[in-house]
């Protein structure tokens, strides 16, 4: 051996003893929490607003609290651009500094995870999107998607048009159009909308819109052939704002115009100005920024110059869905810590806290969101059951504001529709589903 | 038998049982047709000039709508707070086209001069990362939210007997004519116009006869920077300005292929078919494969007509003896 290759094997060697010292810090120390963010490409408007909300809860808790029960989280993003490739890339770079939870940030990262996932034993939290019939546990036990799923959503929306049409008996013989996004994520509401419309006898329309969405002429020429009385959107991104336009500029009744939770935030209204008054869209949890939770991120995080973005801007819906996510995330670390006596949960812990979730008004109430959905998770229960609320723009005071009580959805017709698509799931790829007891 | 009616009589029965939709869809189209133009004519004016392939002309049209916004806002570039007088838009979109024609000198500097005789594979290549820089820029010096844009173009829509108008479409109609004919007269009766021909045809022969190249690509690049400000302020009305308005550079592609990269007038007549063949195929058609098939029928289009003229409807065509 030459001292040339002494040298190179020594420095080899140096630099692997610190990686491996870097991971055991990381793992004895700290709680590793990654997030696959999109702050670049067309939907960075969305994803920017997503990705401060995880970094500023992450700040808070080590700022305000010292940690979770005294262990800080370590945060650290990876670029996705929104691009499914890339975001297996990064879950690759992030698994081997053990994640506590993996957020795809994304539908189609989603469904390449799942099975990644479930080898690795790592969680995967998928918040209002993803794969809907992974709210099935035994069959999907790494995957959770509460509060509410895709399916669910749409049962809900049905269930809010019809109370304003004087029940689901009125809705036969209406027309609703659902525009949607043409990709796995905007498609997935299109089965159970088509079982409701079976049974509930309206007039069903699909529509779809290339990404990005830039021009929708000839979607609204269909509308303006099928006057629909409803419209149901799942857009994304500019998508859903050239919608609003055109909605706008073709008089259709922004009180008839109802968006997902993914076309509800006030980036979606803004181009549209005084045209998207009135327009409705569903959500998960209570919009506004005036919470406990608020007034402490200013206080802790902005107050000392470690906001990941701007102050006026932290009550915007996707920021709050980017706490919400980490909230969930932090409440399943201090309930694994409790219940396994471990400073830094491992993944199976993790899944064990997330299949144990049972967030109750006091909780809310402690954490600073009073008034966001209550839900319990079980081992078979990955959604946790939760109903939908619905918001409307007010353009004039530029915010979102509540309209419906939470709307129940319709556990019964879709439920048997997640059994079927993940018993579906499992018998393809040789998978026993687990015992839920 | 079924296939056929549904394919080839439905669709045809439908526009003939429905008239006015017919005209309004037909309508439709040429108003997204003028829209696709006003991006595809950016591309032909630098390919005119320069035989510079312009890839970052769609980002050229976001980063002008950004700036436009910024001024009309009072934002402050790069730490974006809101302290600076905010410009009545028409003022705005002065200081904007002066911004242009400063990137313009910009990019003659930085970009093309260095490259001057080098294959025109290379100056596509460095107008891909001049596209990559100015998305990063724009998004450095005024942020990244979206952005609504309004310089008062008029909203709305009313009836023509059956059929829907939309004002927008209207003026945003009567802007792209009225840039043409400027364009075309500026190209076919004046001095520069015709430097700026002759250097498309030969660098080396422009250079010879004392046409000034340096000038000529500050002048047609600002000229592009024109054109992608009126797009930006057009698709930004609609869309509010955001990252994605970049990507409206794909749907000047197949008006591209379809009107050739040399013809004003093809970039016009191209986007109109574009415009009225994707939306005709989109409301009739699409139905039966489930919608979302304009961006790729749009292609189809263009690749028909080039199976025919493969320098275009009004493209130059070319003949290299061996």
């Amino acid at each position: 051996m030459n001292v040339k290759r002494l040298g190179l094997g020594l420095v080899t060697a140096i630099g692997l003893a610190n990686m491996v010292a870097i991971e055991v810090a990381i793992a004895a120390d700290e709680i590793f929490m990654p997030g696959l963010v999109y702050r670049t490409g067309p939907y960075a408007p969305n994803g920017i607003p997503f990705a401060n909300g995880f970094k500023d809860y992450v700040t808070l808790i080590n700022e305000r609290d010292g940690g979770v029960n005294g262990v800080k989280l370590v945060y650290e993003e990876c670029e996705t651009g929104y691009n499914t490739k890339v975001g297996v890339e990064c879950y690759e770079k992030m698994k081997s500094k053990n994640p506590v939870t993996i957020i795809p940030n994304s539908t189609g990262i989603t469904y390449q995870l799942i099975p990644k996932t479930a080898a690795d034993g790592i969680p995967l939290l998928t918040m209002g999107y993803g794969r809907t019939s992974a709210a099935v546990g035994s069959v999907f036990p790494w995957v959770f998607n509460f509060p509410a799923t895709y399916w669910s959503q749409a049962t809900a929306v049905v269930r809010f048009i019809a109370g304003k049409e004087g029940g689901l008996d009125k809705l036969k013989g209406k027309k609703i159009a659902h525009i949607y996004h043409n990709s796995a994520y905007g498609k997935e509401a299109n089965p159970t909308l088509e079982a409701l419309s079976k049974k509930y006898g309206f007039d069903l329309t699909l529509l779809a819109v290339d990404h990005p969405g830039q021009e929708q002429k000839a979607t609204w020429l269909q509308i303006r052939r099928k006057k629909p009385d409803w419209i149901f959107m799942s857009g994304w991104g500019v998508m859903n704002q050239v919608a609003l336009k055109e909605a706008a500029a073709q008089g259709f009744p922004m009180d008839r115009f109802i968006g997902n939770w993914w076309s509800g935030s006030e980036n979606d209204v803004a181009p549209a100005a005084a045209g998207a008054n009135g327009y409705i869209a569903a959500t998960f949890h209570t919009p506004g920024g005036n919470t406990k939770l608020h007034a402490d991120i200013k206080k802790h995080v902005y107050g000392k110059g470690l906001g990941a973005g701007e102050v006026d801007r932290i009550g915007e819906v996707l920021y709050i869905r980017g706490l919400f996510n980490h909230v969930m995330v932090v409440e399943a670390v201090r309930n694994a810590q409790k219940k396994f006596g471990v400073k830094v949960p491992n993944g199976e812990q993790m899944r064990w806290a997330y299949e144990n979730t049972n967030m109750t008004a006091a909780d809310w109430e402690r954490i600073g969101l009073k008034g966001f959905p209550e839900m319990k998770v079980s081992c078979n229960d990955h959604e946790g059951g939760h109903p939908v609320l619905f918001q409307q723009w007010d353009a004039t005071a530029k915010e979102w504001k509540v309209i419906s009580d939470w709307i129940p959805v319709m556990t019964d017709l879709v439920r048997p529709l997640m059994e079927a698509d993940a018993a579906k799931f499992a018998k393809e790829n040789n998978i026993t589903p687990k015992s839920c007891g | 038998m079924e296939f056929i009616n549904l394919v080839l009589i439905a669709p045809i029965l439908d526009m003939a049982e429905y008239p006015a939709f017919f005209l309004e869809v037909v309508f439709g189209g040429l108003m997204s047709g003028v829209m696709y133009s006003l991006v595809a004519l950016g591309f032909v004016l630098i390919f005119k000039a320069s035989g510079v392939f312009n890839f970052a002309q769609g980002v050229f049209a976001l980063f002008a709508a950004l700036t436009l916004v910024g001024l009309m806002t009072g934002t402050m570039p790069f730490s974006l707070e809101k302290i600076l007088p905010e410009f009545p838009a028409w003022l705005a979109i002065i200081l904007t086209f002066l911004v242009m024609i400063g990137l313009a000198v910009a990019v003659e500097r930085l970009v093309l001069r260095p490259l001057v005789n080098q294959d025109q594979i290379i100056m596509f290549m460095s107008t891909i990362g001049l596209a990559f820089v100015l998305e990063g820029l724009g998004d450095t010096i005024w942020g990244s939210e979206v952005k609504a844009l309004d310089v008062g173009i008029p909203t709305g829509s009313f009836n023509v007997g059956e059929i829907q108008v939309q004002v927008f479409d209207l003026w945003a109609a009567g802007i792209a004519a009225f840039l043409v004919v400027v364009l075309a007269l500026f190209f076919q009766w004046t001095r520069t116009g015709r430097a700026l021909r002759a250097v498309a045809d030969d660098h080396q022969a422009a250079l010879s006869v004392g046409i000034p190249l340096k000038n000529i690509w500050i002048i047609v690049w600002s000229v592009a920077g024109l054109v992608a400000l009126v797009a930006g302020i057009m698709w930004g009305s609609k869309s509010g300005v955001q990252f994605s308005l970049s990507l409206i550079a794909l749907k000047a592609l197949p008006v591209l292929i379809l009107g050739g990269f040399t013809s004003v007038p093809g970039a016009i007549i191209g986007g109109l078919i574009i415009g009225v063949g994707e939306k005709v195929a989109e409301v009739y058609w699409g139905p039966l494969v489930n919608g979302a098939i304009e961006n790729w029928f749009a292609y189809v289009v263009a690749l028909i007509f080039l199976l025919f003229r493969p320098q275009g409807l009004f493209g130059e065509k070319i003949i290299e003896r061996v």
